[in-house]
């Protein structure tokens, strides 16, 4: 119970601190318009208006995925400028616990990246929003966002051990969009690179947002996509104990 | 049981030198550090910059792990026994950072109550509790990024009791404030020890250490060199006798001169405003004021003293002249 109140608190509290955030809050208003208006031109020459709901869908995730991988990475980083990632490790809970609601956080700052860039598409460029099973795209995303917030947590983990890892941050935004199949469908994609993608959440959660909004099979996509989200959370919790121990025999805690 | 126990306590740093040509070098942060504190105590860690004592209180908080030696904390390892060492204890350091400034001074010490897993029933409670002793109280709900150095301190000893611990560790808490927040401080940290907390300081301020602790430690280059309650420290020097002198732009070969003087035990300059002041310390038999002054040929000399060992020329005599 505590562990749930706790996961509710910090969740609330890092989403609230990411909401003050004005750099923060600008880039995420933004970014998914640059990414609807960009799928909008790239698959209008299709001429098909399932190809526009398929390619709009892609960019609503595209923007949720850039809002967990490059802030995953520099919240880590804020935790060492603000000195209290030293804090939160001298803390009697385990460190995967406190960071989870933080990454979880920026994940649900995604939710918004995702009806924006649908709305955009809707309103600007006349893609209709037409959802075939409600529920089960509600739980799509519900779950596309817990598997982003467990990768995210992964990430965050190892930013603890790696200073400079923030980086690759957001040198996974980009690969992600196409290994994932979010704008391109996976069949186009050579076929070495398909084990790759059936490990990483985002595609199960990509074609389960689909399936539910264009009519199709969603729930083994879904199912799939939470798995890996718990495992990804699973294995997280694994490493964290071994990474801190690392990092506090390094003394790069306190390091900048 | 003692409260802390530190057992020829070592940490070595491994630090890298040059870009093509990498070189590993060793840093002896703190050098075989034994000291025990025990239940209810109020013991200082006094030593200057780059002494080991915040690398000392970071091993005892479970924040690095010791390169030798061992270290217990209310019984606990604190490398074995982490987990249960953080339950058992706060930490509180001097300045600004460790602050979610975009949160407000409520939601801070909410949040590290969740973290310390305070239970939810006594969290508003013991919150509330805690900024009335702190004085923060009507200013909760504002902001963090808008308080003061001294309420951002303030902030940071509320969170460090938040679930009430046995031990506390104090690292420079006073540092940067100004005299009438640092009096509050201490007396805040007088209550606590008042309340039975054990409770380890760190601090740069000789008065406020006299003040405040039953037993001091002086560390220095990694080592403790003194040890006992501020008087048996004072009472090292009390056999001798200072001789200040005021000076404008004394010459380092002067300084050396004067060091090198026959009884003359330690040697220490503090700048004033547009004067230094020379502190000299000699062995209390020896009137020295006349053969200081003819070493220092050529520069001006302003008021010229005799006083009798304060802690401060205590410490000074103990870390040299650094």
């Amino acid at each position: 119970m505590s562990t749930l109140r706790l996961l509710a608190v910090a969740w609330y509290l890092q989403f609230k601190m990411i909401l003050r955030s004005p750099f923060d809050g600008f880039g995420n208003v933004l970014y998914p318009l640059f990414f609807a208006t960009t799928a909008f031109f790239v698959f209008r020459a299709g001429d098909s208006p399932r190809t526009l709901i398929y390619a709009s869908l892609g960019a609503a995730v595209m923007g949720m995925w850039s809002s967990v991988s490059t802030s995953a990475g520099s919240a880590m980083q804020r935790e060492r400028w603000w000195g209290t990632l030293e804090l939160l490790v001298a803390a009697p809970r385990h460190f995967s616990l406190v960071m989870f609601p933080s990454t979880l956080g920026l994940a649900t700052v995604g939710i918004y990246n995702l009806a924006a860039t649908l709305l955009w598409g809707r309103f600007a460029f006349g893609i209709p929003l037409t959802v075939t099973h409600p529920l089960l795209f509600g739980l799509s995303i519900v779950a596309t966002v817990l598997a982003f917030g467990g990768l995210g947590l992964l990430f965050a983990v190892s930013f603890v051990r790696f200073r400079a890892a923030w980086v690759l941050g957001n040198f996974f935004e980009y690969p992600v969009w196409l290994i994932c199949g979010f704008l391109v469908p996976l069949a186009l994609l050579p076929g070495w690179v398909r084990p790759i993608s059936w490990v990483l959440a985002p595609t199960w959660g990509m074609n389960a947002i689909r399936e539910s909004a264009l009519g199709g099979t969603p729930l083994p996509d879904l199912l799939l996509c939470l798995g890996l989200g718990l495992a990804y959370i699973g294995f997280a919790v694994l490493v964290t104990n071994r990474v801190l121990y690392d990092a506090r025999a390094r003394g790069s805690l306190s390091l900048t | 049981m003692a409260a802390i126990e530190a057992e020829n306590l070592q940490r070595t740093y491994r630090t890298h030198t040059g870009t093509i040509r990498r070189r590993t070098k060793d840093i002896h942060a703190v050098r075989g550090v034994s000291f025990t504190i025990e239940p209810g105590e109020l013991f200082g860690l006094l030593g200057p910059n780059g002494a080991g004592k915040t690398t000392t209180i970071k091993m005892l908080i479970t924040l690095l792990i010791p390169t030798g030696g061992t270290a217990r904390v209310l019984g606990l390892d604190v490398v074995k026994d982490a987990h249960e060492v953080r339950k058992r204890i706060g930490y509180v350091f001097g300045g600004e950072r460790g602050v979610y400034e975009r949160l407000s001074g409520y939601d801070n010490l909410r949040y590290f109550a969740e973290l310390y897993g305070v239970p939810a029933r006594l969290q508003k409670q013991r919150i509330e509790e805690l900024l009335e002793l702190v004085g923060l109280k009507g200013r909760e709900h504002e902001r963090a990024e808008g308080y003061s150095r001294g309420m951002k301190q303030r902030l940071h000893v509320a969170r460090g009791l938040l679930h009430d611990p046995e031990v506390l560790f104090l690292d420079e808490p006073t540092i940067g404030l100004d005299p009438v927040g640092a009096r509050e401080l201490r007396a805040t940290i007088a209550s606590l020890t008042a309340a039975g907390k054990t409770i380890l300081l760190t601090t740069h301020y000789m008065f406020e250490a006299d003040a405040l602790c039953d037993r001091i430690a002086v560390i220095s280059k990694g080592e403790i060199v003194a040890e006992g309650t501020p008087a048996d420290l004072k009472r090292g020097v009390e056999q001798g006798s200072v001789v200040e002198v005021e000076v404008y732009g004394v010459a380092d070969d002067a300084i050396d001169r004067v060091r090198r003087l026959d009884g003359v035990t330690a040697v220490a300059v503090e700048e004033r405003e547009q004067a230094q002041v020379l502190v000299v310390q000699s062995r209390s038999e020896l009137e020295l004021t006349s053969a200081i002054l003819g070493h220092l040929d050529g520069g001006q000399v302003g008021r010229v003293s005799r006083r009798e060992p304060t802690l401060e020329d205590a410490y000074v005599a103990l870390v040299g002249e650094e």
